[in-house]
Formats: structure tokens, sequence, C-alpha cells
């Protein structure tokens, strides 16, 4: 059992959570992952370990409420338990020289994922320029900490914060000024899909997480194969960075949707639930 | 033999030789493939005396020999038919640490009932049932049986992996009165029993209450743990006297076929998984599955077997095997075979998958493949097949499930490059189970490549008694540590 010490609140549907977990928190690397199952026939999720504390032996996650299973995460208070974190899964950042200069590029809840990455470049003495967006102001997260490694670029859909626009806009920017050695862009598939296509024609080494399917997370299930340079790879073992000009985006987008009507009704399930639940609580407050 | 029934005068062996091998009590075939209720319902006490008494007691048995871990099987066979189940429990369970599972999916009619001696005349006794029989009575009434209480050594091992490698050698361990704990990557137990095989040929509170033994007996158990992640090999050396890599062989093969990463097309590993750990074949899990209409199973093994009958009980009208080979060839055990073709599974017998189709959003839609013709015999024995040119055809289907067999995971090897791995990348180990790391020993499929439940245990056991050796000091361990080595091995997960 992991519980959760800490909660916060950073958008209206990213939520971060401390969770004791001491024996990942001594060993895990940038780039890595976990898998958590919150309780008896929950699913299987990976989530990036943003952070981590070895001496109080916590790691920190930032989850983004999507679907059932990552709302019920959400809503997990202090003192709630989670049943297993099981990592640190995946393979560490690959972080380019000290004195170079990248780009960091984070889209929603990516931006949580690019966290521990800046983080890493920062440390190695690496120039960070952070490029995040979203929707509209609330939307946007951690500027201050990616503001600790390095400058920061915020751009919302609405102009109502930073840059009005899209990420990508600021990020050609970037490019077009030179002086730009790398590329780390995390977020939703189009996004990262556009990011790829910008940095192809400046040569720029460009470097993407991939969100797919996971199930067990050590390469056991082959669920979340990936295609890079015409070679099946799978995202948990392999991964999750790849580099982002040889990624067969289509497909991946293609997978991701392998299970949406599913998603739909559990989601709506869900949702009702905690609606009877509600409409139960209320008779009982007007019984009582 | 009426008037022999109340007194129970021992029957002569011309009488044993007249009774009839029963039948296993079955879920009918129609209604079954429709539920993931346990199939063979087991026998019932009446069923399993008489079937005792088919036993002829043979002075030198062949079955013994014929089963890997050597079960004295005519002894138990014995006290069962004398009327003490304690005492036949007792007597299973010292050779074999996880009666329940064997008798359900061991290959029997391959080895102990293939050299039955009444099995030259008529039908061999059915010790699989007999065995599942006692095994279930024995988990059954827990407290019927003695408690051992070893000293305690005070040494340390740790097992990876929680298959019945290592499950068997953490029970033989403890026996020994060390102190073991078994690290799991999964969140629950088991291995392939858990993952693997399906509900309906063995059920998972079944294998949970075999762990729950093991764990009343002093092992314990550390769920979500990856060896080469959480922790490595390196460190575990250093906090343990012994180690015993256990860690099966789980990276699955896909076809290497166009298509085969559209929507549809999953490894049998993520089919079982999905539906036998994350319990998707219920509504209420929160796991999805995908429900196909018409399925598609490639390869010819258990696996596969089990998991085209699952497409069955997800709903798929039709559920089809492809196989490369024809039906003399199937590698899957004869019952499961037969199971498969009563629930109504149609088998495509000479024919290897050449491509995927789908339609525009990338849903499968087809599977093209070629006819194939039985050429020479290759190394393993069994013909050769070879695509006729020009024979391509399209079976319909939704779904394609791909169980052509696993190969080893690096996982955990390679965070240990001082191991040694053959080209395969399964372990290497001498002739004690032990690895190229000192006191490092490793059985089961990550060294044999993916076999049996019962080699995987037989090796659990022989390096249980050889980890006892060395932490002994008694190296080599003596001859009877070795004991137990199989005579023969079957593979019967692969294609
Ligand atoms: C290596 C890795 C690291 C990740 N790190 C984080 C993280 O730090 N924070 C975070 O909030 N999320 C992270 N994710 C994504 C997270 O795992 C998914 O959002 C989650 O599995 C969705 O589960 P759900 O049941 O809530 O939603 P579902 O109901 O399963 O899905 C809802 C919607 O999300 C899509 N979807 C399904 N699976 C994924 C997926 N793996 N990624 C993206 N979309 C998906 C579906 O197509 C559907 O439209 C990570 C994923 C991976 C593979
Ligand atoms: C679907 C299916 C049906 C089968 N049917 C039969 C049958 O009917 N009869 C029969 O005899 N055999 C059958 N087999 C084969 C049999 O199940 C295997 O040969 C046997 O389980 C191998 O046992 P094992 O202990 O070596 O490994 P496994 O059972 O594979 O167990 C290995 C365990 O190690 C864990 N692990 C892996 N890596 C790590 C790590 N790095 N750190 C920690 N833990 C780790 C795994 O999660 C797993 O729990 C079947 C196999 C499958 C897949
Ligand atoms: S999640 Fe199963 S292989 Fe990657």
């Amino acid at each position: 059992m992991h519980s959760v010490l800490e909660r916060e609140q950073l958008s209206p549907n990213v939520v971060r959570l401390v969770v004791n977990a001491p024996r990942i928190a001594k060993v895990r690397r940038p780039g890595q992952f976990v898998i958590v199952r919150r309780g008896p026939g929950g699913e299987r999720i990976p989530l990036t370990i943003a952070d981590n504390d070895p001496e109080a032996g916590t790691i920190t996650l930032m989850i983004q409420a999507i679907g059932a299973s990552t709302t019920e995460l959400t809503n997990l208070q202090v003192g709630d338990t989670i049943q297993d974190v099981a990592g640190p899964l995946g393979a560490e950042t690959h972080l380019p020289p000290a004195g170079t200069h990248a780009v960091c590029v984070g889209g929603g809840v990516g931006t949580a994922v690019l966290l521990p990455i800046v983080r890493a470049l920062g440390e190695k003495g690496v120039k960070v320029t952070s490029v995040i967006g979203g929707r509209s102001k609330e939307w946007v997260i951690l500027e201050k900490e990616l503001r600790e490694a390095g400058d920061v670029v915020t751009c919302t859909d609405d102009g109502s914060y930073g840059r009005h626009g899209f990420v990508t806009q600021a990020l050609k920017d970037l490019l077009d000024a030179g002086g730009v050695d790398n590329v780390y862009a995390i977020g939703p598939v189009p996004m990262m899909r556009a990011v790829a296509e910008m940095t192809k024609p400046y040569g720029v080494e460009t470097t993407v997480s991939l969100n797919a399917i996971m199930v067990d997370g050590t390469g056991m299930c082959g669920g979340c194969r990936v295609t890079i340079g015409g070679e099946t790879k799978y995202a948990c073992v392999d991964g999750p960075e790849f580099n982002a000009h040889q990624v067969n985006f289509q497909e991946l987008a293609d997978r991701l949707t392998t299970y949406r009507s599913f998603e739909t009704s559990a989601l709506e399930r869900k949702k009702a639930e905690e609606a009877a639940a509600l409409g139960a609580c209320a008779t009982t407050e007007v019984q009582a | 033999m009426s008037e022999t029934e109340g007194v129970k005068a021992p029957l002569s062996n011309k009488e044993r030789m007249t009774i009839d091998r029963v039948a296993m009590p079955e879920q009918a075939g129609d209604a079954r493939a429709h539920n993931f209720g346990e199939v063979n319902l087991g026998l019932t006490y009446q069923l399993a005396m008489l079937e005792a008494e088919r036993c002829i007691q043979c002075p030198k048995p062949f079955c013994v020999d014929g089963c890997p871990v050597r079960v004295d099987i005519p002894r138990f066979i014995k006290s069962l038919r004398d009327g003490d189940l304690p005492a036949a429990a007792e007597s299973l369970l010292g050779d074999n640490a996880l009666p329940c599972v064997t008798g359900r999916v061991c290959p029997q009619e391959t080895q102990c009932e293939q050299v039955c001696i009444r099995a030259k005349k008529g039908n061999p006794v059915a010790i699989g049932y007999l065995e599942r029989f006692v095994a279930d009575w024995a988990q059954a009434n827990p407290d019927a049986l003695p408690t051992a209480n070893p000293t305690q050594t005070g040494k340390k091992v740790g097992i990876v992996g929680s298959g019945p490698a290592g499950l068997t050698a953490a029970g033989e361990l403890v026996k020994k009165g060390h102190d073991v704990t078994v690290f799991e990557a999964f969140h629950a137990p088991g291995g392939v029993l858990i993952y693997g095989i399906p509900e309906f040929r063995l059920p998972k509170d079944i294998v949970q209450a075999e762990v729950d033994r093991l764990q009343r007996a002093g092992v314990k158990l550390e769920l979500d743990a990856i060896v080469g992640r959480t922790y490595t090999i390196p460190e575990l050396r250093e906090d343990y006297d012994a180690l015993f890599l256990a860690v099966g062989a789980g990276l699955p093969v896909f076809m290497n076929v166009p298509g085969e990463n559209f929507k549809g097309v999953y490894s049998a590993n993520e089919y079982l998984t999905r539906v036998n750990l994350m319990g998707a074949w219920s509504p209420n899990s929160q796991t999805p599955i995908l429900h196909g209409q018409k399925v598609v199973v490639v390869g010819g093994g258990n696996v596969a077997m089990d998991s085209v009958r699952t497409g069955r009980r997800l709903g798929a009208e039709e559920a089809t095997i492809v196989y490369r080979r024809s039906a003399d060839e199937l590698p899957a055990r004869k019952e499961e075979v037969h199971h498969a073709k009563d629930e109504g599974v149609r088998f495509e017998f000479l024919a290897a998958p050449v491509e995927v189709l789908a339609d525009e959003n990338r849903w499968v839609t087809g599977l093209r493949c070629i006819r194939m013709e039985l050429g020479e015999p290759d190394a393993s024995g069994r013909r050769r097949p070879k695509a006729i040119p020009g024979s391509e055809f399209v079976i319909d289907c939704d779904l394609v499930v791909v169980a052509i067999g696993t190969k080893a995971n690096p996982l955990l090897t390679g965070s240990a490059p001082e191991l040694n791995v053959n080209e395969w990348g399964y372990l290497i180990t001498d002739e004690y189970g032990m690895s190229s790391l000192p006191g490092v020993f490793a059985g089961g499929d990550i060294v044999r490549g993916a076999a049996t439940v019962i080699l995987a245990m037989g090796d659990g056991k022989r390096s249980a008694a050889a980890i006892d050796s060395w932490l002994n000091g008694v190296w080599p361990p003596p001859p009877e540590a070795n004991a137990a080595k199989p005579k023969k091995e079957a593979a019967v997960a692969g294609n």
C-alpha cells in the first residue's frame, strides 16, 4: 500500500500527488515511469515519475483526469492509499552534453512528463528554454518549477496568458533564431507530430515521449508496440522516449483509439455511479 | 463384486483389470462455450475410489519415471484407496508442491499415463484425475495435514518470479528452515498460472490458495518488484545468501507480417493477461478487452487453445485456429484440443498467415493466409511446413490473436551482464541449476524456453535441493540432491 501524502490541484483536470514509494524513490532516473493500480479490479495506469525524494521515500505523480481510472486517481485525497505502484519502468532520458541548448515543449499533462527532463537537463548544465501551453491561463501548469531550470515561454490558445497561439509557433521562432541543439516535445500526439514535422527541416534532434497503451510495462505483452524507423519497438522498455523523426505517429494515434468506445462507457458508468451516490447522500440528508 | 463392498476385501489384479477408466465429469460444451466456469468438474468421491482401484501397484512403477518430479504415484493412490485421504495428501504434497495445479494442467498423456502399464492394454489409470482429487481435498482440509516447524537456519534466499518454478523452490526452501522472499513483477503471484492459463481451466482461487499455503508456511512475497528495475541482481546478491531466478519466458513473438499493428491484433500474452490477470472477462473490470465476433488465433499450442476458447467465451460466433502443420503435429494437450472442438472451435490446418487486412479506420477485417504442405522432418523431428505458391486465401475476422511462441525477456538478464545466456537469451546453468554467478541458480522457462508447468516445478525442486546444499557449504551437492532429473523434455507451448 502506498499512501498519498500531498495533493495539489494544478489545473482544472491535473492533480499533483506525492506518494509514499521508498524503493522507487531511491532508484528512479529521469524519464522513467511507474504503473499504478488503485485497488482490486483496477486498471494498470502508466504515469511518469515527475519527481522523487529519496530521503523522504516519496515520488511525485501528476495526473490528468482523462478517463475512469485517471479520474479515480485524481479524486484521491491525502491519507488515501494506492494498492500498487510498480517501477521504475522505461529507459532513462538520454541527455545531450553540457553547454548545448535544448528547447522543451510541453502540452497539457505532457508538461508534467517534461518537468523531470527539464530538471535533469538543467542539472547537467544544458541551457533550457521551456515552451508550455494550454487552452487558457488556468490550463498552464508548472511554470514556476520549470523556471527554476531555465527560461519559460508560455502560450495560450485564447491569448489569456503569455503568447497568443500554439506552442509550435513559439518553437518556430526559437528555431529561426538559431542555436537550438535539441528539442524535447511531450504532449498530445498531434502536437508531438507537429513538432516533429517542424524541427525536421532544421535538422534539430528531437525527442518525444510516447504514451502508448500499456499493460505490464515490462515488455511482456507487446501491447505498447510502436513503429520507429520502420521497426517495431516496445514503448515500455525501449522507450518511452524516441527520436521524433522516426516515429510513426499515425499508427500511434490509431492504436490509442482502440478502446475509445469502452472508455466512453466506463466514464459514463462512473459518472452515473457518482451521480447515484450523490443522489443517495442527498436523500439520506433529507431523511436525517 | 457386490459382496466386497461392505468389508472391503482387496481386489485381485484380475478384478482390477476389469474396471473401466472413469470419465471426467465436465460442463456441457455448448453451455461452457459461453462461461468462464471450470470445464472439468473433478471426480466425485465414488468415482475417485473406483478409479483408484484400477491401479495394480506395480512393484517397479513406470509412472514414477514418467513424472518429471517423480511423484510416488502408487503410494498416494494406495492411501486413497485405503480411504486414508490425509496420508494420500501428505504423500502427494511431499513430492509435488502444487498438485492442485498439475492435476489440472499437466500433459499426463505424454508423461505418467503414457507409460502406465495399463495403457498397454486399454486405458491408463487416470492419474491426473486422482492427483487433482487428492489435492483438492487437501486444499479444502488444510487442518488435516501436519504443519512442519523446521528449525530456522538464518540463511536468506531470494527468488525472482512467482510462477511454478519459483513457488516450488520457495516451498521446498522454507521446509528446510531458510528465510525465503519471492519477488514478483506483477501485482499478483502465480506467473503463467495467473495471467496465462484461463479461469475455465485453472480457477484463480485455486492458485491463490496454493500461494496462501506457502505464505502460511513462511514464504514472504514482495509484489510489484521488478528485478532489473526495482532491484538489481548485484543488490540482491548482497542481501541474500542465494538467489533463484525463475522469470519465465515472457516475451511475445509476433508473426512479422504486414498489418500486424492494426487495431484488433493481440499477442496471446496481452489477450490472456487482460482477460485473466486484469479480469476483463467480467463486465465489472476497468480493463478493456476487444470482443471479436470472428476471432482467429494463430498457433497450435496450449496458449493458442486457451486464446481461442477465451475468444469463444467472450462471444465470438466464429473462433478459428490457424496452424501451419496438420492435426497430428498440434503441440497442445490432447484434452485441450478435444475441449476446443466440443466448444465449436474451427481448425484451419496447413495454413500460415501472410498479411493482416484492415478497413479504412485500421480495424482488422481479415487474415490473408497461404496453404502449406509438409516436407522433410526438421530438427524437432516434426515435418517442416512449406508454402504452396499461389494458394493464398482470406479468413474474415475482426480479431487476430498471435500465439506462436515466446522468447526470453532481457529485462532481468540485461541488467546483469555477468549472467551467461545462450543465443536466444535463455540463462545457461550447470548440472545443479547454478548460473554463471556463484550462488545464483535458475530454472523453468527462462532456462528451458517455453516448456511446461511440471518441468518448471521440477527445476524448482532440484534447484532448491542444490541451494540447500550450497547454503550448508556442501558443494557440489551429494548425488541425491540431483536425483529428480527429468527423463523427458516436452515442449507444449510453442508452435
Ligand atoms: C509512459 C507513460 C507515461 C505517462 N505519464 C502520464 C503522466 O505523468 N500523467 C498523466 O496524466 N498521464 C500519463 N500518461 C497517460 C496515462 O497513462 C493515460 O492517460 C491513462 O492510461 C488513461 O487512463 P484512463 O482509464 O483514465 O482513461 P481511458 O478511459 O483509458 O482513456 C481516455 C482517453 O485517453 C486515451 N488514452 C488511453 N490510453 C492513453 C494513454 N496511455 N495516453 C494517452 N491517452 C490515452 C483514450 O484513447 C481515450 O480517448 C502516461 C502514459 C504513458 C504510456
Ligand atoms: C496460456 C498458457 C497456457 C499453458 N498451458 C499449459 C498447460 O496446460 N500445461 C503445462 O504444463 N504448461 C502450460 N503452459 C506452460 C507453462 O505455464 C510454463 O511452462 C510455466 O508456467 C513456466 O513456469 P516458470 O515458473 O518458469 O515461469 P512463469 O510461469 O512464466 O512465471 C514467471 C514469473 O516471473 C515474473 N517475472 C518476470 N520477470 C520478472 C522480473 N524481472 N522480476 C520479477 N518477476 C519477474 C513473471 O511476472 C511471472 O510471474 C502454458 C503457458 C501459457 C502461456
Ligand atoms: S506494456 Fe506490455 S510490452 Fe509494453
